[in-house]
């Protein structure tokens, strides 16, 4: 059994935890923010990589460059298709201190090197229990019974023959994520702080078609849903839920879904925590009462102050965090930067994002551009003229209910600090003059 | 008609514009074939049987999803292994808090502890009564947990890690047993099983309570959140940089495709 719940570390301010941890140097912030060892964050004038000589033409110009002067590979020379060479390091990362296992563990979103709102199906954040089950496709079963009419027997040929298939929008996020922050700035990074969460499209058959298939009985309630991997990760889903937006999915973003997301198939329970979202899903059971699992009673249940604990805290609330700069994308020249960021909120769709600029003192509403759909990521933007001032950059999300995205200092307030699931407080980082960007906790 | 004459011109220019760079085209006839008059469209449409989803109300003329086979019994019995909060689908068996330390000690404690107090950053399954308020609750099955079903269901149905799924029905009564005992919640000589397991409750169970943001949290809904002079001086509390542990930059090795 691993520990699941992504806890903090033991964090005294000013203090260095007590595990033991490579250092994070200079050097190596500077790799991670993909600017490269030895080159300075190029503030206050010409960027350093492209710049020629007073007058001079720009090499990169004159003479004319090899790859246009010379035949480029062939068509096929990579059947499935890799990102450029120049962005190798845009890739998960795990942090490996934080799980005992790292087959139950996570590897995060690179968000800070990512736009627009879908998520590349390479870069979408992994959350196993019990490491990655491959399945053929041809052995593949899912099995509806319980409380049914008629527990029938599913191929993903079947799956993939049902009428009213759908494509949908939705971002997954773990309740997890952000959890390392309830006691204060941790992780230096979005990667690592908001990057268990992506946005993708999927195509897949309304969980209601194959329910109505095996007839729900009337005294249905609940509906068990249960994985294929060593974890047999199960959870406990409202009816309601599952016959209102729910999808059996095979695919994202076009093409089957990868392994660790779920091949062949994974359920799809919109705006709820991901880790009703089971993957390798082989079994619905329906019943009249929830099954009080591991992973809704044990885990992803909200201790707060009092010692009373919060459970069946499905929804995922509003909560945007601002990208570029972070930690890891810090700004690197004065004068004109695109600020930009991702919106969410599992109660409806995002109609408005803030971004402050002085620690949440002063707020300019954000741009909002591509697709707003319900349940799936928003992408904003704020086109900035930097002076070189040090920053407190925050972002702020609402949504169409009207929820407005909290401090953690209000969220702290009402929950406590041991929650460990569901902190969307507000995030901020500081740029410095040099434009380096870190994780902070303002006041 | 006109459209399906856009459609094959649209198809001629594709197939030119292909051929001028040495690509061979497949013949656009597909879309001049697709140009059928109005009339024999509809009778097409009305000989496609067009599906419903079951439960929809099936106008007259279509027919219901056929996917799908019956369940065997015995394959739901195989996968039918859920327990839950008031005992159903607890297996007939039993184990004793004696048989269930043996059993702990060769399947389980190498991470979870001789006594589950945790080895490393495995789960601590014992002790921490009293510390959910503090500042560093311990939540185990005897501090935490509301309902002893789920150690069964999960000691069975996840564990041990690495080689779940290999306990009986026995083995599983004996390990939960001695995880109670752990917790000072049944005596040494116990001994667990499916006509019993009713009686044992877990002390945190009334600490819980479903999901009320929508009342608890109401202030979060807000019309017109600040805008200017929202508060005074901001300063920074506190610096993720001084704890000092994000990962390094270099990206994992090895093939991540």
């Amino acid at each position: 059994m691993s520990d699941t719940s992504l806890p903090p570390v033991e964090r005294a301010p000013g203090a260095k935890p007590s595990l033991s941890k490579p250092s994070l140097s200079r050097r190596r912030f500077l790799n991670l923010a993909g600017v490269g060892a030895g080159a300075a964050v190029a503030v206050g004038g010409r960027s350093a990589l492209a710049a020629p000589a007073a007058g001079a033409p720009d090499p990169n110009i004159v003479p004319v460059p090899d790859w246009t002067r010379t035949l480029g590979a062939p068509v096929n020379e990579n059947p499935y298709g890799k990102p450029s060479v120049f962005e190798k390091d845009v890739v998960r990362r795990e942090v490996t201190w934080l799980t005992a296992s790292s087959q139950s563990s996570v590897s995060f979103t690179p968000l800070y090197a990512l736009d627009s709102v879908i998520t590349p199906n390479g870069l979408c954040f992994v959350r196993h229990h019990g490491g990655q089950a491959e399945i053929e496709p041809d052995k593949y079963r899912l099995m509806i019974h319980g409380m049914v009419d008629k527990p029938l027997v599913f191929t993903l040929e079947d799956i993939k023959r049902m009428p009213g298939r759908v494509n949908r929008a939705y971002f997954l996020e773990c309740a997890a994520n952000s959890g390392m922050e309830w006691r204060g700035a941790q992780l230096n990074g979005c990667q690592f702080t908001h990057g268990m969460i992506h946005n993708l499209f999927y195509t897949g058959v309304p969980l209601k078609t194959l329910l109505d298939m095996a007839g729900v009985n009337p005294k249905g309630k609940w509906v068990l849903a249960e994985g294929a991997d060593a974890a047999v990760m199960t959870r406990s889903i409202p009816l309601e839920k599952a016959m209102k937006d729910c999808l059996v999915a095979f695919a994202m973003n076009g093409e089957a879904l990868r392994p660790e997301q779920g091949y062949p198939v994974r359920l799809v329970v919109p705006g709820w925590e991901g880790n009703m979202w089971v993957k390798w899903l082989r079994r619905l059971k329906v019943g009249d009462q929830p099954w009080q699992q591991r992973e809704e009673t044990s885990k992803y249940t909200d201790l707060l102050a009092d010692g009373r604990s919060r459970r069946f805290t499905f929804v995922m609330d509003a909560k945007s965090v601002v990208t570029s700069p972070s930690p890891q994308a810090p700004l690197k020249q004065k004068g004109p930067n695109v600020l930009s960021g991702i919106a969410w909120s599992g109660r409806g769709t995002i109609t408005r994002v803030d971004m402050s600029l002085d620690g949440g003192r002063n707020w300019t509403t954000a741009r909002l551009d591509g697709p707003a759909m319900p349940m799936s990521m928003t992408r904003f933007y704020l086109d900035f003229d930097w002076a070189g001032q040090e920053l407190m950059v925050q972002s702020r999300a609402m949504d169409d209910t009207g929820y407005v995205q909290p401090t953690k200092q209000e969220l702290r307030a009402v929950r406590g600090t041991n929650s460990i699931y569901h902190n969307n407080g507000i995030q901020t980082w500081l740029v410095r003059a040099n434009g380096e960007t870190e994780n902070v906790e303002v006041g | 008609m006109w459209k399906s004459a856009e459609k094959i011109l649209a198809a001629a220019v594709l197939a030119g514009a292909l051929a001028a760079t040495g690509i061979a085209v497949a013949d656009p006839q597909p879309a001049a074939k697709a140009a059928a008059t109005k009339g024999e469209k509809d009778k097409a449409r009305q000989a496609v049987n067009v599906l419903t989803p079951a439960g929809a109300s099936a106008p007259a003329g279509k027919t219901p999803i056929a996917l799908g086979r019956p369940a065997l019994p015995e394959e739901i019995a195989a996968w039918n292994i859920d327990v839950r909060a008031d005992g159903e689908g607890l297996p007939p068996g039993k184990g004793s808090v004696k048989e269930g330390e043996e059993l702990f000690l060769q399947n389980c404690a190498t991470c979870h502890g001789e006594f589950g107090e945790g080895a490393g950053r495995w789960p601590v399954l014992a002790g921490g009564r009293g510390t959910l308020k503090s500042e560093r609750p311990e939540k185990t099955i005897g501090s935490f947990w509301p309902y002893a079903s789920t150690v069964y269901d999960y000691v069975h149905r996840a564990m041990p890690f690495g080689s779940n799924m290999t306990l009986s029905a026995d083995q599983t009564y004996a390990i939960v047993a001695y995880l109670l005992n752990l917790n000072d919640l049944v005596p040494e000589n116990y001994v667990l099983s499916k006509e019993n397991f009713s009686k044992v409750d877990l002390p945190n169970e009334a600490n819980f309570f479903d999901d009320d943001r929508e009342t608890s949290e109401k202030a979060f809904w807000k019309t017109n959140p600040c805008m200017k002079e929202c508060s005074g001086e901001v300063h920074v509390t506190a610096r993720a940089q001084i704890l000092n542990v994000t990962p390094d930059g270099d990206p994992p090795k090895g093939d991540l495709e």
